[in-house]
């Protein structure tokens, strides 16, 4: 048989019990490798997308910005600006003159326009050949506009999507700090790390508020511009998703003295976790109290909606591609609360640290993998005879080219999975699939009962 | 009702230097498409790794199919001292991993700007690997995203396939068709057409299989279909080249192949509805020597009953038609001869041609020309979308939000449609796609009443 991976890959390919754990990771993708992942722009983008009363305008020509186009399930409670595609568009003679004074203009225009509560002006690719100095002309439209216009260096190849992170963090950065911290309180922390998709967010703050904590900023889902302005004034930073923002948190507790907390939000047990670190955090021992009982109240309700599901799933194999590895943790372990087999579990972005939890936390015989590509996927997911592949759109069709079922678990989903409800309905994703009849007539499943 | 019919007034074009929510795409997705198109092909773009994943995102959210495209993932050191060496090994690496045919290369602005010289590449590469055997054939186009959209970079693929690849010789019997970007159905049909009128043909390129297939037990890592190599070799020989697209302004796959090898080219517009499918008949009637089969004249009888029985739900009714410009031309000459007129058509592409292709097909009919504006973008749609009183808006998925703030019902045709299932379904060629568009537009006005309505009748 063919080798599933070209040689320069094998080693970020791990089987869970077959050799000492190590696996190579956090390098850049192969070329003609077909990888999963996108560039620093699309890390930047997802990363601030969701801030609702901001401007998002890309600076390059208009592919970055038209595929970016209100692709993401990330809801507002109120302003809708996040979901209009801003481009300067640049054209032949831009490229060739420069790109200064159109973006000024553009800039000029649409903060007319909108009256945003601030801009965030991101770098693509060709802006970095060209050479735009765009710290000078946000400066100077800042300067005459009166809100704080702020470059993203996103350039797309100057790194992957963790390099794009890294520059939403810093633009973040800029943000904090500028704005006034009166009136909050000793108990109130900063959600970092949730991007509202389905409306996350409002069920993780009206724990947080049952529990009598303050949530200063959403960072970023249903964001907003005055919040992360005042965000500094918070006690805690609680980070989810920590490959997007942790930078964010590491600034924060440097300058601020902001301690932070990693959690997830996915799963029971991730869930619970998450809020009785927080409430350990205030050292309160009334918000304890509060907080078992928010955590009874739900697990209850949840044990006997989940029952149906784990019956009817029990046994059957799983398959994790994501792009973050914190997310894969937590769907083995809602996994395991289903009775489901996890068989493969890759991320597009994972570090060393990440793979080496994964494999402490998968039973043996686990692929582990690190940037992988459609060959592969296919080849793990036929060997591995998965029932349900969970991954973002890129990797749907792979699986359902191959009669297996699928759940979206990326930021174009329109499906609320984080928090207690969301492990029910994730439940139920996974359900809807993997039961469904279709798969009876998929040539993998009637092979044996063909009528010819 | 009143006796006269109303007038309304002709908005300003709107006029904005930054780009909001744009009508159209950029230039190196068209050209992934075409290469999708061949059989045994690998697009590839030359860039950055982001570019192939939003784009492969993209179309598959509206295929529900794979596509792999493959990427020379370039990154900041490779910006500074030149692609050149990522492209070889990329192109290593799709040949042991893919066994393609073909690849085809397309630039992105990033290498496009660097001045990476992809042809000089290839060369050298050719001659690394002299004396290799199973190699694919190499095609590459450049296209640079700040220049043009989506068509441009679609149809300069075409051309330089046809133009790095057809072979002269002795004269065939073949023909050869480049309908441009349609969809799957609009490709199984144009077979189906090609092959009743008795014809040799070469469909270039042909979605119809490779972004429309079956599930399978064997994932296939370039799916089957697409337009053979043998063919378009022969592409050179063939007697006549048949192009769609009455807005295309550069140089065509067409044009070279005249220029080339003297075969004669003949560019209509998208047969969509009776009229413009007419042509395309009596087109392949002088082809063929034969006459249209008897299926077709019967979908035709067909549907103009169907057009006569459906005309008083649509006459009169104002469309805002937005998207490819070639699309434009074909539904406007479409909608024009069921008696809706067309208010609006706005395009991203910059053809210049567009307003006088339109007045082509519409001319006869219309007493007043829509408002055909290029180079738009749907803020600018939406600026004006009001004061024209449209019934309806027809184009792809993304003006989904201009129909549902008017509350007006949106006919999905085209590319990309990202809301519905089966957007490589949709037909909209030939006597056939005449049909179930007029069936769409029609019952969309009628349900639109009916939604409308206090009394909530349910028979007609």
């Amino acid at each position: 048989m063919e080798a599933v991976a070209l040689k320069e890959r094998e080693n970020q390919i791990h089987v869970k019990g077959e050799a000492p754990f190590d696996i190579v990771c956090n390098k850049d993708s192969l070329a003609g490798a077909v990888s999963q992942r996108a560039c620093v722009f699309c890390g930047s983008r997802v990363v601030l997308y969701p801030i609702a009363d901001a401007l998002h305008l890309v600076h390059g020509p208009i592919g970055c910005a038209v595929y970016t186009w209100d692709i993401r399930g990330a809801l507002s409670s109120g302003p809708e600006l996040h979901r209009l595609s801003f481009s300067t568009d640049l054209q032949e003679r831009d490229v060739i003159f420069g790109g200064e004074k159109k973006l000024a203009a553009a800039l000029r225009e649409l903060i007319a326009r909108h009256q945003p509560k601030a801009a965030f002006v991101y770098s693509t690719c060709i802006v970095g050949i060209i050479g735009d100095d765009l710290e000078a002309i946000c400066k100077s439209v800042e300067g005459e506009c009166g809100i704080p216009v702020i470059p993203v260096k996103s350039e797309g190849f100057k790194g992957n999507k963790r390099a794009g992170y890294q520059a939403a963090c810093d633009a973040l950065f800029r943000l904090i700090g500028t704005g006034d911290t009166s009136g909050i309180s000793n108990y109130s922390l900063n959600i970092l790390g949730d991007f509202n998709l389905a409306g996350e967010i409002w069920m993780i703050r009206d724990y947080y508020e049952r529990m009598g904590i303050q949530v200063v900023a959403n960072i970023t889902g249903d964001g907003r511009v005055a919040d992360i302005r005042r965000a500094h004034g918070a006690a805690l930073n609680v980070v989810q998703c920590s490959g997007s923002t942790m930078h964010l948190a590491n600034m924060m507790e440097e300058k601020y003295g902001i301690p932070s907390i990693r959690v997830s939000y996915f799963g029971i047990e991730d869930m619970a976790e998450a809020l009785y670190d927080i409430a350990r955090f205030f050292k309160d021992p009334e918000m304890l109290e509060r907080t078992k009982k928010i955590v009874e109240e739900e697990v209850k309700k949840l044990a006997t909606a989940l029952e149906p599901y784990r019956k009817a799933l029990a046994g059957k194999k799983a398959a994790i591609y994501v792009g973050g590895s914190f997310k894969a943790f937590s769907l083995v372990k809602a996994f395991r609360l289903i009775d489901m087999q996890v068989v493969m579990v890759g991320s597009q972005t994972g570090t060393k640290e990440d793979y080496l939890e994964l494999e402490a936390i998968t039973d043996p015989g686990t692929i582990i993998v690190d940037d992988s590509n459609p060959l592969e996927l296919t080849t793990f997911l036929k060997e591995k005879e998965v029932d349900v592949f969970v991954g973002g759109v890129k990797e749907r069709p792979i699986a359902y080219k191959l009669g297996i079922g699928f759940c979206d678990h990326n930021h174009e989903r329109k499906e609320a999975l984080a928090g207690f409800e969301g492990m029910l309905n994730f439940a139920q994703e996974v359900y809807s699939s993997v039961m469904s009849p279709v798969w009876r007539f998929v040539p993998r499943r009637k092979s044996a009962a063909s009528p010819r | 009702m009143s006796k006269n019919p109303p007038t309304f007034a002709k908005p300003k074009r709107p006029n904005s230097i930054a780009t909001t929510n744009a009508c159209k795409l950029c230039k190196p997705l068209g050209a992934c498409l075409a290469f999708k198109g061949i059989e045994g092909a690998v697009p590839y773009l030359h860039g950055s790794q982001g570019c192939a994943t939003y784009m492969r995102r993209y179309i598959i959210s509206h295929y529900n199919e794979p596509i792999d495209i493959a990427s020379s993932s370039l990154s900041e050191k490779h910006a500074v001292y030149g692609g050149g060496p990522n492209l070889k090994l990329g192109l290593t690496n799709v040949a042991a991993k893919y066994r393609p045919a073909l690849i085809g290369i397309a630039t992105t602005c990033l290498t496009e700007t660097i001045g990476d010289d992809v042809a000089m590449y290839l060369r050298q590469y050719a001659e690394d690997t002299k004396g290799s055997v199973g190699l694919p054939t190499f095609v590459n186009v450049s296209t640079p995203s700040y220049s043009g959209t989506h068509m441009e970079g679609f149809h300069a693929a075409v051309r330089e396939v046809v133009a790095q690849l057809s072979e002269g010789g002795p004269r065939g019997e073949t023909v050869n068709l480049l309908p441009g970007f349609v969809s799957s159905a609009d490709f199984r049909l144009l077979h189906e057409i090609l092959a009743d009128f008795g014809l040799g043909y070469t469909l270039l390129p042909d979605l119809s299989e490779t972004m429309d297939g079956p599930a399978l037990l064997e994932y296939e890592k370039i799916q089957q279909g697409g337009t053979p190599l043998a063919n378009i070799r022969a592409m050179g020989r063939a007697r006549a080249t048949v192009e769609f697209g009455p807005t295309l302004d550069s140089i065509t796959g067409g044009d070279v192949l005249k220029e080339k090898f003297g075969i004669p080219r003949h560019r209509i517009g998208m047969p969509i509805g009776i009229r413009e499918t007419d042509v395309f008949f009596r087109l392949l009637e002088d082809l063929s020597g034969r006459p249209t089969p008897e299926k077709y004249a019967k979908q035709r009888g067909r549907l103009v009953d169907a057009y006569v029985d459906g005309h008083k739900y649509v006459f009169g009714k104002r469309a805002i038609v937005y998207g490819e410009e070639d699309l434009i031309v074909g539904l406007c000459s479409f909608l024009t001869e069921i008696g809706v007129t067309p208010v609006l058509c706005a395009t991203g592409g910059t053809s210049g041609r567009l307003k006088e292709a339109v007045a082509a097909v519409t001319g006869d009919t219309l007493a007043e020309q829509p408002q055909v504006f290029e180079g738009m973008d749907f803020f600018e749609i939406n600026e004006i979308a009001e004061t024209l009183a449209p019934d309806l808006v027809v184009g792809h998925s993304k003006g989904y939000p201009l129909a549902r703030k008017l509350h007006i019902p949106l006919i999905r045709v085209g590319f990309p449609i990202h809301d519905r299932v089966g957007g490589q379904r949709i037909l909209h060629l030939g006597y056939a796609g005449a049909q179930q568009l007029f069936d769409t537009v029609t019952n969309a006005m009628i349900e639109k009443k009916q939604d409308d309505s206090p009394v909530g009748y349910f028979y007609m």
